[in-house]
């Protein structure tokens, strides 16, 4: 019983979460929300018997990401709001996609049937412990997602760089642009929501 | 005790042109760095090294390596092809376009190099994740490249819309692939395949939800309508050069992806995905070419063709056979050939301080300058497909799958809007032949640009009399792969 409770109130806190966090209009209550939000998914990967996947979305993302985002919004000062004009001028038209869409992957879940389990059931994975199954698969099983993964920290770098570079010769107004759209690289969470208001 | 894994030499040799590349990549950055004097080189060792790296491919026999997480099968290589194909050609003309906006390009070549590894490793991918990951490898550096030339305004919105609508559809994607991984048990393809087909599929709403999201985020990724919406303002202000880029490099990519997730990830579902795929492809054709009548700006108006061009090649996946698949490799090789050439066209127009996108600077081209009007005639044409051109073989053959594979109604509808089309393409040469010119312009030509020129009218014009051998190549890649 206990384990549906707590996933119950994790699922419900991030979408209440996430919700605010785009809802709100004080950038910096934005990213406490998300703040709030990480913890939680904490919370979902314990239910998931991954203690270390929970640790780590705590110490690198609500401890050093967040603290990023933070930095960001102290150093791009938004004193005025961006206005994007939106591709659909409606906003109910959104709404009622989502809400049907919702709905319908609501009505899809009676029907889930898991798939084949893989060899690292829970027994086996206390056996070695958690750090050393990751580590085992990461590194042998997975080693080419991994290296891609790097190869695409190393581009959010470069593209942010390249963003965030004002031209030579080129106006001020560059600058606030190229800010925002500079950390777009790896975590998209915050950008969307700093420029999507 | 751990066991590590076997990187040996023969582990990596399927792999090795993508190495190649990033470490062109990374020496790319080096010579940016370290002789910022000798900055001329940067193109000719981007083309050096992609050129390298196609011959490799094309010698390449068909293996997998990493546990069958990376294909390089002969579907692989076509698309493989196609995107460096793409990469040589924008590189070439890229010296004249940076003269002309005058603006710094010291990471644009490093940046290309990733995206196009990105590209290679979509068309490869034999697992969702490395399918994925080289999705973001590509989408990241040209959502840079797109806010790149930061002196026009319109390029920040641009790079803004384009990463937004980009990371939304990586959403449905991912969401997507989750379902599919909780319902088989596996994110390889192969074996996602087999449980699929063991399930039983009209029971299984879940299953189809999964197929749902999937195609939802594919569709965004190729621009088919209705998920299209960023395409026309991104397409008109990404600069030129990363406009004919993006036109064609990761939409070939994007249709590998889409090819390898529903023609060999999901061949049970046919019967789903195959009338939804058609429905969307009218409706995108329908879209590009009837809102491209009513553009003024030229740039514009081959982003509307271009959405609609993603109609035509999804025709051959509506298809799901083998012929249908290779109708759309030959289509995306001849698309390749007459957009760049259009895009050149364009990029030769552009002089320093005047973007002259509109097509009322085509007016009296011919007059002045017969030769590059004659060209823009050729790729227009071969754009709306009027025999001899490639364009004209490219959709007969994707027509004809379909017609085999049992969507008459859809081919009708092709053929259609086929003829709409020529109404825009050929506006522009009569504006060019039959107008008389209001300003005097000067065009100054490259050699990169007078190479990607010549390459492009001898591909448009090859396919269009020769497709047999370029055909013949592309069903025994697919055959054997």
């Amino acid at each position: 019983m206990f384990p549906q409770f707590f996933f119950g109130y994790c699922a419900l806190m991030i979408v209440a979460s996430g919700l605010l966090a785009i809802s709100l209009r004080n950038p910096v209550h934005c990213v406490l929300m998300v703040l709030v939000l990480f913890f939680h998914m904490a919370g979902l990967y314990l239910t998931l018997n991954a203690e270390f996947l929970a640790a780590v979305q705590i110490i690198v993302y609500a401890g050093a990401i967040l603290v990023l985002y933070l930095f960001v919004l102290f150093l791009v000062s938004l004193r005025e709001e961006l206005h994007l004009t939106a591709f659909v001028p409606n906003a109910w038209l959104g709404r009622i996609i989502a809400t049907g869409l919702a709905v319908g992957l609501i009505a899809t879940i009676p029907a889930f049937t898991l798939g084949e389990k893989g060899v690292w059931t829970v027994d086996a994975i206390r056996q070695v412990t958690h750090t050393k199954a990751l580590g085992q698969e990461l590194f042998a099983t997975y080693l080419l997602p991994f290296e891609i993964a790097g190869l695409i920290l190393l581009v959010a770098l470069i593209g942010g760089l390249v963003l965030a570079r004002r031209d030579q010769g080129g106006g001020e107004s560059d600058s606030a642009s190229g800010g925002t759209a500079g950390d777009a690289g790896p975590e998209p969470v915050a950008d969307c929501r700093e420029v999507g208001r | 005790m751990i066991q590590t894994a076997a990187v040996t030499w023969t582990a990596l040799e399927p792999i090795l042109p993508e190495l190649l590349l990033v470490g062109i990549g990374v020496l790319l950055i080096g010579c940016d760095l370290f002789i910022p004097r000798q900055r001329q080189v940067l193109p000719w060792l981007t083309v050096v090294g992609c050129a390298t790296a196609l011959l490799m491919i094309l010698g390449a026999r068909p293996t997998s390596a990493f546990g069958g997480m990376f294909l390089a099968d002969g579907y692989a290589m076509v698309f493989k092809a196609i995107c460096l194909g793409a990469v040589i050609l924008t590189t070439l003309i890229s010296e004249q376009f940076w003269q002309t906006v005058d603006g710094r390009q010291g990471e644009y070549y490093s940046l290309l190099i990733f995206s196009l590894v990105g590209m290679l490793l979509m068309a490869s991918a034999g697992d969702l994740m490395v399918l994925y990951l080289g999705l973001e490898l590509m989408a990241l550096p040209i959502y840079a490249l797109v806010g790149m030339h930061k002196r026009d305004g319109r390029t920040s919105e641009a790079a803004v819309k384009y990463f937004l609508t980009g990371a939304f559809a990586s959403a449905l994607l991912l969401f997507g692939m989750s379902l599919l991984y909780g319902l088989t048990g596996t994110t390889d393809i192969g074996r996602i395949a087999e449980a699929a087909a063991a399930m039983n599929v009209a029971a299984n709403p879940a299953l189809l939800a999964a197929l749902g999201l999937l195609l939802a985020g594919l569709c965004f990724k190729v621009a088919v309508a209705p998920f299209h919406l960023w395409t026309p303002d991104v397409y008109e202000g990404a600069p030129t050069l990363v406009t004919a880029l993006m036109s064609i490099g990761p939409k070939a990519a994007g249709f590998a992806i889409f090819g390898r997730v529903v023609f060999y990830g999901l061949p049970g579902l046919q019967d789903h995905w195959g009338p939804i795929l058609a429905v969307l492809a009218l409706l995108t054709m329908a879209v590009g070419n009837i809102t491209a009548l009513c553009q003024q700006s030229l740039k514009r108006m081959l982003a509307y063709s271009s959405i609609a061009h993603a109609g035509y090649a999804l025709l051959g996946l509506v298809a799901g056979t083998e012929e249908g698949m290779a109708a759309t490799m030959a289509y995306l090789a001849v698309y390749l050939f007459m957009n760049l050439g259009a895009f050149a066209v364009l990029i030769l127009l552009a002089a320093p301080g005047q973007c002259r996108e509109s097509l009322d600077d085509c007016k009296g081209l011919a007059g002045k300058h017969p030769v590059v009007a004659a060209l823009m005639l050729v790729f227009l044409f071969s754009l709306t497909g009027i025999p001899p051109t490639g364009g004209f073989i490219g959709k007969f053959y994707l027509l004809k799958a379909a017609f085999v594979a049992g969507y008459p109604l859809t081919v009708v509808g092709a053929v259609l809007f086929s003829a709409i089309s020529a109404f825009f393409y050929l506006r522009v040469v009569r504006l060019m032949y039959m107008s008389e010119a209001d300003h005097n312009a000067c065009l100054s030509c490259s050699p990169g640009m007078r190479a990607v020129l010549g390459v492009c009218l001898a591909g448009v014009l090859g396919l269009g009399f020769f497709p047999g051998p370029v055909l013949g190549w592309i069903v025994a890649a697919l055959a054997g792969s």
